[in-house]
């Protein structure tokens, strides 16, 4: 049975289709942004500043429909693209001294570094939950302030990870199907290096990459970063069973991943070198236009679970938020509106094959989801998310834990410098508490 | 009396004349390197994020990364990666230079061709070293696998010890042409004569390298030494593309972990006060730049 959301999102997105091609048919015509209750201040224009695509149609899709906008509005938008880690301190900066992009597609914790010096997104973040499905969890932990009672930012979703792996070297490692959870897939790790084809996970200083999987571990045996009150928690017999079962699982790795950045995994599997590891759908996505000879080996499959018998990962949250200093706030707002409204939101998540998963619940029913099962994994991306710092407070602590890799070489430690897991755990809890205690 | 016959006259006055000349440098070093390191100094001191100015907090910063195993740990190995970095520069562009100081067929050539590490933009000889220290692609253990004198790939960049090994022999190749070049306008400056009339008191190969061509190189090499270990222990963009100061910050140094705490995480304070840090260092390389200067 459908979600009683997703009803009305269908028969509204049924009506929206046709008032977008109406709208897209005769340019300049009242269309969406009539409808809209939010009105361009007259001579407005806009600059965003968001991440780089991870695959190419995003960006050219992403263009198009901003220029559309532009054509229906008038409302030039001047778009300025950065490598992903980099669009943080970028809007930063712009928070501190008051004068730079208009509207940010940031990252994570992004909008909690400074929420004073945000628009109050409330009425657009809550008009879009209302047109779509409404938000998961973690977007709303993610975006809404509960100090201050307010919506700073627009959740937009996730680059979901799943399980890449090559389905031909997982059957004749005596797995039929993939493994649903942790000590399943220590088997098929384990089986994969005897037969030659082993996995490989980044341990290195990889921001997406080896954080995804790490915090997958720990959270799977129930390890936690802190308390929701923000006290530290790292220090645990879960997170120490999380850092046993990677270590087994970093044994039967492909040599090297303690120094992989954030494209090793992709080129190493690539090339054919690495059978398993944890990525977005990028891989695919690559090896479908470049390898097409690989790609109808390689099979996607949602992450396991481990003790706690949750599906929890640790996928990057992008939210777009805007800078109190924007004299177009209107204008601002109606653009988000426009991008992520239907019309322009399903082509744009079609057209890269699913890499983005949209915080509203609404749009798990686009037909991408299912147009092949490879995709299917990513589209329960945005309810599997955890937020990081999980179970505190998302903000400046969790994200500078985060990009100082705390987690990750906590992990690390155990497995490649031979650490003991108490003494890791110990390192990364007088780290953390040196992070909690002075953000 | 005219304007600009008055100006004329007061221009004419050495002390007004020299006042006017300095004047433009002194502004650029005052804008351009006295205000940031004063508001770097002030930063360290603040509990300023990007995104909130912060309040004064005196020596707080310091004491807080003095208490940082980070910290001390990316010192320490700041330290090392100058200290074994200048080594190899030293001894390798010394060498290099006394063949290129040779008569051979290509000399010329020779000579354009050891300039290419120094002049190839770092960030793209960095990602051509990624490639070269790849755990899977790895053009140099592909060699010795194939000429069996490994099994399998080394893993330069998957242990603290071998990462560090790694990213110094890549400033070594980085290094090397400023010390060579350097050291090969030294030599070309001493007068053969000296050479003649060592040879006839029966002194050559290592004596006369010893007794005069080493000596000689002494003033260059402590001006060589010197900035090149400001190049060095400030170095950013080979660390930081080749490992992020990884694995588990065992190549963090100074100017990563200021970067990453003050830019990424956005503890402006902190990264100011570890960006500070190694300004005794830089102090000290000075004071010897500036005595070898004077004292040529």
């Amino acid at each position: 049975m459908l979600h009683p959301d997703r009803r009305r999102f269908l028969e509204l997105s049924a009506a929206g289709l046709g008032a977008a091609g109406l709208a897209g048919a005769l340019p300049g015509a009242a269309g969406a942004a009539t409808a809209s209750p939010f009105k361009p201040e007259k001579g407005a224009t806009l600059q965003l500043l968001r991440w780089t695509g991870f695959v190419k149609n995003d960006d050219i899709i992403w263009a198009e429909h901003t220029k559309n906008f532009t054509a229906q509005t008038g409302v030039p938008v001047e778009i300025q693209e950065l490598n992903w880690p980099d669009v943080t301190p970028k809007a930063a900066l712009a928070a501190q001294v008051g004068s730079g992009p208009d509207i940010v597609m940031g990252w994570n914790d992004d909008p909690f570094i400074y929420p004073d010096k945000l628009l109050d997104m409330s009425d657009l973040a809550e008009y879009m939950g209302k047109q779509h499905g409404g938000y998961y969890d973690t977007a709303r932990a993610y975006c809404y302030d509960p100090d201050v009672k307010r919506w700073v930012a627009l959740p937009v979703g996730v680059t979901g990870n799943a399980v890449v792996y090559r389905q031909s070297w997982m059957r004749e490692a005596g797995f039929e199907s993939f493994p649903k959870d942790f000590p399943g897939f220590l088997k098929l790790a384990q089986g994969l290096k005897k037969i030659d084809h082993p996995c490989g996970f980044s341990l290195g200083h990889a921001v997406g990459d080896a954080n995804s999987w790490t915090h997958l571990v720990l959270w799977g045996f129930g390890g936690k970063q802190t308390n929701p009150d923000n006290s530290i928690a790292i220090n645990s017999s879960e997170t120490a069973n999380a850092l046993e079962y990677a270590r087994q699982l970093y044994e039967v790795m492909i040599p090297g991943v303690s120094g992989w950045l954030d494209p090793s995994n992709n080129q190493a599997f690539l090339a054919g070198q690495c059978s398993m590891t944890m990525n977005g759908i990028s891989i695919w996505y690559v090896a479908k236009d470049q390898f097409p000879a690989m790609a109808p080996d390689i099979f996607h499959a949602l992450p396991p679970y481990g003790p706690s018998k949750q599906h929890s990962i640790m996928n990057n949250f992008t939210s777009a938020y805007i800078f109190k200093y924007s004299k177009y706030p209107q204008a601002a707002k109606e653009y988000l509106r426009y991008m992520l409204d239907e019309a322009q939101a399903a082509p744009w998540v079609t057209g890269m094959r699913g890499y983005v998963t949209l915080a509203l619940k609404g749009y798990a029913e686009l037909p991408i989801w299912t147009s092949d099962p490879k995709i299917t994994p990513y589209r329960d991306s945005m309810e599997v998310t955890r937020f990081d710092g999980y179970n505190g407070r998302p903000g400046r602590a969790p994200a500078q834990a985060l990009d100082e890799f705390v987690i990750v070489d906590m992990f690390a430690d155990v497995a490649v410098n031979k650490m003991t897991p108490k003494d890791a755990m110990r390192k990364a809890e007088a780290r953390l508490m040196t992070i909690y205690k002075h953000t | 009396m005219t304007g600009g016959s008055r100006l004329r006259s007061r221009l004419d006055s050495p002390r007004v004349l020299g006042i006017v000349l300095v004047a433009p440098a002194a502004i650029l070093l005052l804008g351009l390197i006295a205000y940031p390191l004063l508001w770097g100094v002030w930063l360290s001191m603040t509990s300023a994020t990007l995104g909130a100015t912060g309040v004064f907090v005196g020596l707080q910063n310091y004491a807080v990364i003095l208490a940082d195993p980070v910290f001390r740990g990316a010192a320490m190995f700041s330290v090392l990666y100058t200290l074994l970095a200048e080594a190899g520069k030293l001894a390798l562009g010394l060498a290099l230079a006394l063949i290129l100081n040779q008569s051979f067929r290509g000399q010329r050539a020779a000579r354009a061709l050891m300039l290419l590490p120094w002049v190839a933009p770092t960030v793209l000889s960095a990602l051509a070293w990624l490639w070269l220290l790849d755990p899977q692609f790895s053009a140099v253990s592909w060699l010795l696998v194939r000429m069996h004198l490994i099994s399998r790939n080394l893993d330069f960049l998957g242990t603290p010890a071998s990462a560090r090994a790694s990213l110094i022999v890549v400033n070594i190749w980085r290094g090397l042409p400023y010390f060579a070049i350097g050291y090969l306008a030294g030599l070309q400056s001493i007068s053969k004569d000296l050479y003649e009339a060592a040879a006839i008191d029966g002194a050559a190969g290592w004596q006369a390298f010893r007794r005069i061509t080493w000596p000689l190189l002494a003033p260059i090499t402590t001006i060589l030494v010197a900035f090149s270990s400001i190049f060095t222990l400030t170095d950013f963009q080979l660390i930081w593309t080749i490992t992020r100061g990884g694995p588990t910050d065992a190549t963090q140094v100074f100017t990563t972990l200021a970067y990453q705490r003050a830019i990424v995480a956005g503890q402006l304070g902190e990264g100011a006060a570890i960006a500070i840090s190694p300004i005794v260092f830089m102090i000290v390389l000075a004071f010897f730049v500036v005595r070898s200067v004077r004292e040529q």
